[in-house]
């Protein structure tokens, strides 16, 4: 049977945006293969007999087998491609989901494909429906008639075509066996059923908002646009690289050092709030708490880290005030505040860090080598949000290098470890009809202006309970 | 002039040729350092156990497909935009809305929580990106405080705010990202060099590094400088669009995940591509992807409603989460590391422990 030929292909090609699709074809044609696909059998249908059909439950046997995935995964993948239409049930060929039982399917002719025959045509749906509302007069469901109302307007002026293929194409059925007849019903079916999907029924041609592809943009490939890459290329080439192994070897590291941090992979104590519905966890570990836990205090691995959590930089900040150095991380405080801040604040914030910081007998002045201080003055004659960067990496290195290894040996920090808490396990709750409603925490949006989120330390917050 | 126009196709032809034998020669350069597999590496390491993660919340609310969602740094607190142009904010433990608001425009595709807990950002096929302060005045209408930041000549696809509320950075539709001052909606600095849609970014948390990394239609991932609008490093390995970009803990990788359905790491030292994640079976792309905190497990959300979880450093799958029914369309884990929020077509987001 003819289908007219499709209207221009509005979007591109359809499988080279949808790689999903050719995969699925592959699939499919392996499950077809004569010695290593799927059992095909005869299915015996009323007094018809459908050579080539499979059942559901074959079917995800073979996927299972040849992915080495669960049957749960291999149903999944299995109904995925029934929902693409590229496998159609013989009997109620209304739903296109995959049954793991004696169901019987066929493959969908490659005529059908959605790549193949994409987009559905206007024309051709019109035809679909004639034929349909022909054979079996009132016939068509609730959405197909709205369909057809539809094209009626819009192609009226072409319906005498319409209805004469229409009835070409029933005359032509007519005349195949009854086999033959059922499955091109079947196999036509299955493909209006994706490319025009009842209400209610997953539409999995679905893409979202349309994206450009750079294939179509031929205006790219300019002399400007070889130029660029060229100059990236040469840049690209001069930079200095790491081997692979010392690479690699960092993360086995970062992730052997992290992993008794990462709830996910190790649990975490006294339970996770997610888990157990206890938000105990969220409390000992609030950003501001009086007493870290020994996992918190654990700022060996990272200055950054340190650095990164409100209690390591106050202690840390404590400790540099012993050291008279203080001024450091104050300085690299109001560098970041000039990184991060607003436009409009930048001249006042640049003027205030010039002479806190770096004038000439500033109250706490920082020391800069030469070189960077120098750099630093020029640029701060026209201030902008980077001009400390350079004298922000010295100092963050000055820190990093000098005092926060010396703050890793000194008695405050092993102070802190000594006086850190392992939090002991919660017990699972016995008797699971004792619900506690889960603790409301107040919204950081609610507090005046810290930026912080609120400690939940006290029990005072949520319902009072205990 | 005829001459003309051939000697200019001459120097087209010969730029060409000298841009693909200058690409080469970098891949031999990157090739030369490559003396070891990940997986090989990784030989050494504890595999790891049973994995059992399941639904611990379910939001319902949306009335349409969830695009994007990102958590507040409290840990539990989460906003969320889907087609129909509502954004949410949820508390996702005790599963509350605390607000919401409808954008002007459908198809909102990006959202982004302010650092300190006090506003949001969305945007989507509107072009720009918004920001509303959040407040709990059941007399403010949370729409008439709304402070338009990003204007882009296409679809916002992503959009962070960076260490502090007063700076956004966005991706949009038409090949750019930028980064903005909220307070005066002022550009300060633009990022060109993506062949086609940039779909995604993620900022780096590297010590002093002020870059981020973006990835597009063009199949490229680019690390960029915020301070120059460079482009220091590009990948180009994926076949197909790539759909979400999170930096490796470290901040000395990213993880990628595309449309050709695979997951991808690449190395900034290395420079280059170091692990693949893929499967047979996994046929469809790839939305989003996040690290566990200790940078070993992968999350990934996919378009056949499934989510892979990946061993990051032997590169095998250890489990796959379903529940959802249709489409996985955005993936965060949460700031502590203890859950993680998956979002879907399915109207509904999820969140995993």
């Amino acid at each position: 049977m003819a289908m007219t030929s499709g209207s221009g292909t509005p979007g591109g090609r359809p499988r080279a945006q949808r790689p999903h699709l050719s995969k699925m074809e592959r699939v499919v044609v392996s499950m077809q293969d004569p010695d290593q696909g799927v059992r095909m059998r005869s299915q015996r249908l009323l007094i018809t007999v459908i050579s080539h059909a499979v059942t559901g439950g074959d079917v995800v046997e073979w996927l299972a087998q040849k992915f080495c995935i669960s049957e749960e995964e291999a149903l999944h993948l299995g109904d995925l491609l029934a929902q693409h239409g590229y496998l159609y049930p013989l009997r109620e060929p209304h739903s296109l989901a995959l049954r793991p039982d004696e169901t019987p399917y066929r493959f969908q002719t490659p005529y059908f494909w959605t790549s193949t025959l994409w987009p559905a045509a206007e024309l051709d749906y019109a035809i679909y429906l004639t034929k349909k509302n022909i054979r079996k007069q009132g016939a068509l469901l609730e959405h197909e008639k709205e369909h057809y109302d539809q094209l009626h307007k819009k192609i009226n002026h072409t319906w005498d075509l319409v209805v004469m293929q229409a009835r070409e194409q029933l005359r032509a059925a007519k005349q195949r066996r009854k086999g033959d007849r059922l499955v091109i019903a079947c196999q036509e079916q299955t493909y209006w059923l994706v490319n025009r999907p009842p209400p209610g029924a997953p539409n999995v041609l679905e893409q979202g908002p349309e994206r450009g592809s750079c294939t179509g943009s031929r205006v790219q490939m300019s002399s400007d646009f070889y130029k660029r890459e060229i100059e990236f290329s040469r840049k690209a080439l001069g930079r200095t690289r790491v081997k692979s192994s010392i690479c690699l070897e960092a993360y086995l590291k970062f992730s052997s050092q992290h992993s008794l941090h990462d709830p996910i992979l190790s649990g975490c104590l006294p339970s996770n709030p997610w888990i157990t519905d206890d938000d105990s966890y969220w409390t000992i570990n609030a950003p501001m708490v009086a007493v870290p836990t020994k996992l918190r205090v654990e700022w060996a691995f990272s200055f950054q880290e340190l650095l990164d959590d409100p209690v390591g930089r106050t202690h840390f900040m404590d400790f540099l005030q012993t050291e008279f150095s203080a001024e450091n991380l104050s300085f690299w405080e109001a560098c970041e505040e000039l990184r991060f801040g607003g436009q409009a604040q930048i001249p006042d914030l640049v003027d205030a860090v010039y002479q806190q910081f770096l004038a000439p007998g500033a109250a706490r002045w920082v020391n800069i080598d030469s070189r960077t201080m120098e750099r630093t003055l020029e640029g701060l004659r026209q201030p902008h949000r980077y001009v400390l960067d350079d004298a922000q990496l010295h100092i963050y290195m000055l820190m990093k290098k000098d005092s926060y290894p010396r703050f890793l040996k000194s008695d405050m920090y092993k102070g802190l470890l000594g006086e850190a808490v392992i939090p002991l396990e919660a017990k699972r709750r016995v008797f699971p009809f004792t619900w506690k409603p889960r603790h409301l925490s107040p919204s950081p949006a609610l507090l005046p202006t810290s930026g912080e989120p609120p400690a939940t330390g006290s029990t005072a917050g949520g319902d009072g309970e205990d | 002039m005829a001459s003309d126009g051939l000697h200019e196709s001459e120097t087209l032809a010969a730029l060409r040729s000298e841009a693909e034998s200058l690409k080469g020669k970098l891949e031999e350069e990157r090739a030369k350092l490559h003396d070891v597999e990940l997986r090989q590496v990784a030989e050494r390491v504890e595999a790891l156990g049973q994995f059992v993660m399941k639904t611990r919340r379910t939001l319902k609310g949306h009335g349409n497909k969830v695009l994007c969602m990102d958590w507040c740094r409290d840990k539990r607190r989460i906003v969320s935009s889907s087609q129909d142009g509502k954004v949410i904010v949820w508390d996702s433990f005790t599963t509350n809305k605390e607000h919401a608001v409808t954008m002007p425009c459908t198809w909102v595709m990006a959202c982004a929580y302010a650092p300190s807990g006090c506003a949001i950002a969305c945007g989507g096929l509107d072009n720009k990106c918004s920001v509303y302060p959040l407040t709990f005045d059941k007399n403010e209408n949370m729409a008439a405080k709304k402070k338009s930041v990003a204007m882009h000549t296409n679809y916002l696809s992503a959009c962070s705010f960076t260490n502090s509320d007063m700076q956004i950075l966005t991706a949009s539709g038409d090949g750019t990202c930028a980064l903005w001052d909220v307070e005066s909606g002022q550009l300060l600095q633009s990022f060109h060099g993506h062949g086609a849609d940039v779909l995604c970014l993620d900022l780096a948390p590297s010590e002093t590094g002020n870059t981020f990394v973006s990835g597009g239609c063009d199949k490229k991932a680019m690390v960029w400088d915020m301070r120059s609008g460079q482009c220091v490093q590009a990948f180009e390995t994926h076949e197909s669009d790539i759909n979400s970009v999170r930096y490796y803990p470290s901040g000395d990788a990213f993880a990628s995940g595309s449309d050709d359905a695979t997951c991808r790491l690449y190395d900034l030292r290395a420079d280059r591509e170091v692990a693949i994640y893929s499967k047979e079976s996994i046929i469809f792309g790839a939305s989003s992807v996040d690290f566990s905190l200790s940078g070993r497990l992968l999350f990934a959300g996919y378009n056949d409603y499934t989510i892979n979880v990946w061993d990051v450093l032997k590169g095998v799958r250890v489990s796959i989460l379903f529940g959802h029914e249709n489409r996985v369309s955005t993936l965060r884990v949460s700031p502590d590391g203890t859950a993680f929020c998956s979002g879907s077509w399915d109207h509904t987001l999820r969140v995993w422990a």
